[in-house]
C-alpha cells in the first residue's frame, strides 16, 4: 500500500512551504539595522575570544557510537515483538532466542559500564 | 476524475484542518504555559492583550515576524538559516499518523479520522523524530558561538540517549498489542474487562504500567522539557543551541519543541489511554457520527491532560545535572526497559499457557 504515504508527501510539501515562508517573511518584514556589536557572537557582552569550533569532550563521540550500536539492536526487538503474539504457542522458544540475543547485548552493556564509559564526572 | 476527487478531497481537508489546529494549539500552549506558570507562582501572567490575555499568542507571532532578522557575521550562513526549518519540518510530519478519532460517515462514505493510516505507525514517528537532532546540532554548530556549540552537543547526546529508551519502552506495548499500526492499537483498547463488580477499560496503562512510566520519562527528555531541559540550561549556557537566533527563527525552534510535546502527548494517549475510546460510551447507543465526535473530544481531553502534565512537572521538579541525566538514561531507563520487555513476554506466555 504505497498510497498510505501520499498524505505524508502532501504534509511534507505543506510543512516545508510553511517553514520556508516563515524564514522569508521575517527576512522581508524585519528592519535591517546592522551594527558591529549586534553581529558579533554573543559572549555575555565581552569581546569574543577566538573561534568557537574547538575540540570538545570525546564523551560525546562515545555516546553517538553507543547510540548507533544499541539503537540498531533495539530495532531488532521490533519485528520480534510484532510476531510474538501470533506465535505464542512457541512463545518459550521465542523468549529464549531473544533472551540469548539480549544477553550478548547486555554483556557488551555491562562491559562499557565497567569501563566507565557511562561516567560523566 | 470524480472518484479521484472523492478520495483525495477529504484527505486534503483533514491535512489543512489538522495543520491549523496544531499550529493554533501550539500558539495557545505558549499562553497556557505562561498562565499556568504564573498561577503556580502566585502571579497573573499575561493579561493585557485581550480578555485574559487571549490575544497574546497573536501579538507574539506578529512581533516575531516584524523583528530584525539578525544573521551574525561569524555564522555559517546556509546551515544557520536552514537549521530552524530542519527542526520544524520533522515536528510537523510526526503527528499525522496518529488517529484522533474513529470513522465519520459523510454522504455514504467512511472517512477515518486520521491523516495517514501508515502500517509502520510507531516506527514512522520514531524515524521522523530522529531527524530533528540534525536541526538541533546544525543550529549549535553553525552559530559559531561557544554556548551554542555546547548546547548543541549536550542536546544531541541527550536526545539520542533518550531516543533509544523511548523506542525500547514501547516494545512491551507492542508485544501486548502485536501490531505497529496506531489505529489497530486503539481498536484493541476498546472494550472492558469485567473483574467482579469492577469494569476496567482495556487501556494499555493497565497492562504496561512500567512501560508507561519509562515512556513518560523518555518523552519528557526527548522534548527537552524540564526536568531535562539541559540544552537550554540558561544559568550555564545562556540559551543553548538557539543563543544566536532571533525573530521568527527563534520562534521556529519553540514551535518545533511544542509540536513535539503535542505529538508525545498524543502518542501517550494512543498507546496507554485508549486513544479516542470513551469507557461506557457504547452503552449510550449514540449514532455512529455522534460517538465518533465524542471520541475526538475524549482524545483531545486526554492529550490536553498530558500537555498540562508537561507544564505541571516543569514547576514541580528541579533540573537534573548533566551526569545525572545521562546515567538516568543509560543506567536506569535502559535496563528497566529491557526488563520490561522480557517481563511482558514472559507474562504473555505464562498467561497463554496456564489460563
Amino acid at each position: 500500500m504505497r498510497s498510505q504515504y501520499i498524505p505524508v508527501l502532501i504534509q511534507l510539501a505543506l510543512a516545508a512551504g510553511f517553514a520556508g515562508s516563515l524564514l522569508v517573511l521575517t527576512h522581508l518584514f524585519g528592519p535591517s539595522r546592522p551594527a558591529a556589536a549586534k553581529l558579533s557572537p554573543f559572549e555575555c557582552g565581552v569581546d569574543p575570544v577566538d573561534q568557537a569550533h574547538h575540540r570538545f569532550s570525546v564523551k560525546f563521540y562515545l555516546v553517538a557510537m553507543l547510540f548507533i550500536l544499541f539503537d540498531i539492536e533495539a530495532i531488532f526487538f521490533y519485528p520480534w515483538a510484532l510476531i510474538f503474539k501470533g506465535a505464542i504457542s512457541s512463545g518459550l522458544f521465542l523468549l529464549i532466542e531473544m533472551g540469548t540475543f539480549a544477553l550478548v547485548l547486555l554483556a557488551g552493556f555491562f562491559y562499557i559500564w565497567r569501563k566507565g564509559v557511562l561516567e560523566w564526572a | 476524475m470524480m472518484a479521484w476527487a472523492m478520495e483525495w478531497v477529504p484527505v486534503l481537508i483533514k491535512i489543512l484542518v489538522a495543520f491549523f489546529v496544531v499550529l493554533t494549539l501550539t500558539a495557545y500552549l505558549t499562553l497556557a504555559e505562561r498562565k499556568f506558570s504564573a498561577y503556580m507562582q502566585d502571579r497573573c501572567g499575561p493579561n493585557r492583550t485581550g480578555p485574559f490575555g487571549l490575544l497574546q499568542p497573536l501579538a507574539d507571532g506578529i512581533k516575531f515576524i516584524f523583528k530584525e532578522d539578525v544573521i551574525p557575521t561569524e555564522v555559517h550562513r546556509t546551515y544557520y538559516v536552514l537549521a530552524p526549518a530542519l527542526l520544524l519540518v520533522p515536528a510537523l510530519l510526526g503527528y499525522i499518523v496518529i488517529p484522533f478519532g474513529d470513522t465519520l460517515i459523510v454522504a455514504g462514505r467512511t472517512i477515518p479520522l486520521q491523516i495517514a493510516d501508515v502500517d509502520l505507525g510507531i516506527l514512522y514517528i520514531f524515524a521522523i523524530a530522529g531527524l530533528s537532532v540534525y536541526g538541533l546540532f546544525m543550529a549549535g554548530w553553525a552559530s559559531n558561538n561557544k554556548y551554542s556549540l555546547l548546547g548543541g552537543l549536550r542536546s544531541s547526546a541527550q536526545m539520542v540517549s533518550y531516543e533509544l529508551t523511548l523506542g525500547l519502552s514501547l516494545v512491551g506495548a507492542l508485544l501486548v498489542f502485536g501490531t505497529s499500526n496506531l489505529r489497530d492499537i486503539v481498536h484493541l483498547q476498546t472494550g472492558h474487562w469485567d473483574l467482579g463488580p469492577l469494569s476496567i477499560p482495556k487501556w494499555g496503562i493497565f497492562l504496561q504500567p512500567l512501560g508507561f512510566l519509562l515512556f513518560l520519562v523518555s518523552a519528557f527528555a526527548e522534548s527537552n522539557r524540564l526536568p531535562f531541559d539541559l540544552p537550554e540550561a540558561e544559568n550555564e549556557l545562556v540559551g543553548g543551541y538557539h543563543t544566536e537566533y532571533g525573530s521568527m527563527k527563534f520562534a521556529m525552534f519553540f514551535m518545533g519543541e511544542y509540536i513535539g510535546m503535542i505529538t508525545m502527548s498524543a502518542l501517550a494517549t494512543t498507546f496507554f489511554f485508549g486513544g479516542w475510546h470513551v469507557p461506557g460510551l457504547a452503552a449510550l447507543n449514540l449514532s455512529h457520527n455522534a460517538a465518533a465526535l465524542a471520541g475526538v473530544a475524549a482524545f483531545c481531553l486526554k492529550t490536553g491532560f498530558f500537555l498540562f502534565l508537561f507544564i505541571w512537572v516543569r514547576w514541580t521538579l528541579p533540573r537534573f545535572r548533566y551526569d545525572q541525566l545521562m546515567s538516568l538514561s543509560w543506567k536506569g531507563v535502559f535496563p528497566a526497559a529491557m526488563l520490561n520487555v522480557f517481563l511482558t513476554g514472559f507474562c504473555l506466555y505464562a498467561f497463554h499457557r496456564f489460563m
